[in-house]
């Protein structure tokens, strides 16, 4: 098999995702940690476009975006699990609900940079988010993608992982499980997954991570 | 049984019939945008249908809430009575439906590319569009900046090839296409002029709608949002 590497950065929910599926697949990889503020050459060459992680290079072939890369690593490797249904209306629903996550979802990454009615607007749009998800993502479902998790699961997974270390930072509560009991226990069946639970980045290391940046980002501001 | 287009853009699959057929009655006269990447993607798929298309303004019908509870809006592929919603995401089903001929490329990581770029344009293209329309008065600079380094970006990526696809029209140049229609409205507002070679593909000239249409569904829009003086 060609050699697989993946150029990521620790606390970044978008490289995450990548690294589960690599490992709920069981496929061997080499890990490059960036630095976002020195980017490397390689990262430059292999996404000229964006220039952003994560980067999944499979045989020296560079495959960017990360909902761009599960798909390619389930097409590649769809066995062991399977993180897509078979069934194509059922794949369009899970594309629809992973298009949905990272439009949407965006919401909780701009509630980090904001302050004052920016701020509020984003903590607004990321509430309305859960809201709808809770009211038409699951059904009486498990998990996005059935009995066992897929795609769409690791989508709105970082989601939710990330969002509780940004509630942390921020001194605000969002998604409370009173208000999205749908969702709180999907995201607990979701943690408790045992690849996943193996690979969830320290909370409390991005909490102090995530506080410097804010205080840097709030000052400048 | 052909494929009827119901009011605001929704298309409704009852039963199939794969020919060749150029068959189509349709209205210039009036702009609908968001469908017509299904559209493009069916006929190339050479599904006969007859589209009654109405205005994607007005009233928005109960089936087409019903069928798009989150987003309430076009475009929305109705088969079988299942609705499907998101440009990309009804291209794919398509094309998954109906893999002949195929709108994807058959090798992973092409695959991957051409996900890469409709992500880009459905993220970037649409955006920039409506950054330059939706401007009152002068167009900021900015904004035909970040226009003009998106254009030249999808030029890269096309380079010397006919395609997107390369040899053949495939699935990026299905998501592509439509946006094209708008770039007479774009030059108009913006100021600039966009060299535009696309709108030759049959399926293409005959589903997307007149440019000068289009520019005058963006006079009216600017109307309505208060924007035109």
């Amino acid at each position: 098999m060609a050699e697989v590497k993946l150029h990521g950065g620790w606390a970044s929910p978008f490289s995450n995702k990548v690294v589960w599926a690599l490992k709920l697949k069981g496929i061997p990889y080499e890990y490059i940690e960036e630095d976002l503020y020195n980017k490397s050459a390689s990262l430059l060459k292999y996404n000229p476009v964006h220039k952003m992680i994560p980067v999944l290079v499979h045989g020296e072939k560079p495959v960017c975006e990360s909902m761009v890369i599960l798909e390619y690593i389930e097409e590649m490797w769809p066995q062991n699990p399977s993180l897509m249904p078979s069934d194509p209306y059922d794949r369009a629903q899970a594309r629809f609900w992973i298009k949905f996550a990272e439009d949407k979802g965006v919401a909780v990454w701009k509630m980090f940079f904001s302050t004052g009615q920016v701020l509020e607007n984003a903590m607004k749009a990321a509430l309305e988010m859960l809201q709808t998800v809770e009211k038409h993502g699951l059904g009486e479902k498990k998990f996005f993608n059935g009995d066992n998790i897929g795609l769409a699961d690791l989508a709105f997974g970082a989601i939710a992982y990330w969002l509780q270390v940004l509630e942390d930072v921020m001194g605000v509560k969002l998604f409370e499980s009173h208000k999205f009991p749908s969702l709180h226990e999907w995201f607990e069946n979701f943690r408790k997954v045992p690849v996943i639970e193996e690979n969830l980045p320290n909370q409390h290391e991005m909490v102090i991570a995530f506080k410097r940046r804010r205080e840097t980002l709030v000052t400048s501001a | 049984m052909p494929i009827n287009l119901d009011t605001q853009g929704l298309i409704t699959i009852s039963q199939l019939k794969e020919t060749r057929t150029k068959k189509v009655n349709l209205s210039k006269g009036e702009v609908v945008l968001l469908d017509c990447w299904a559209k493009i993607a069916l006929a190339e798929k050479g599904v006969e249908y007859e589209p009654e298309l109405r205005t994607c303004l007005g009233a928005k019908s109960d089936l087409l809430l019903k069928s798009n509870p989150i987003y309430k809006k076009v475009p929305v592929l109705l088969h079988d009575g299942k609705p499907l919603c998101e440009s990309t995401v009804i291209v794919n089903y398509i094309d998954e439906t109906w893999p002949s001929p195929p709108l994807l490329p058959s090798c992973a990581s092409e695959r991957a590319k051409a996900r890469f770029w409709a992500d880009f344009i459905d993220k970037k293209v649409i955006d920039a569009v409506c950054n330059i329309w939706k401007s009152k008065g002068k167009v900021p600079g900015t904004a035909k900046n970040e226009f003009i380094e998106i254009l030249k970006q999808l030029v890269g990526a096309l380079g010397e090839k006919d395609f997107f696809g390369g040899d053949s029209f495939g699935f990026v140049d299905v998501i592509a296409i439509p946006l094209t229609c708008w770039f007479y409205a774009v030059e108009k507002f913006g100021g600039f002029k966009v060299e535009n070679e696309c709108m030759q593909r049959e399926t293409v000239a005959r589903i997307l709608p007149d440019p000068e249409k289009v520019c005058e569904f963006v006079i009216m829009l600017r109307n309505m949002f208060g924007i035109e003086q």
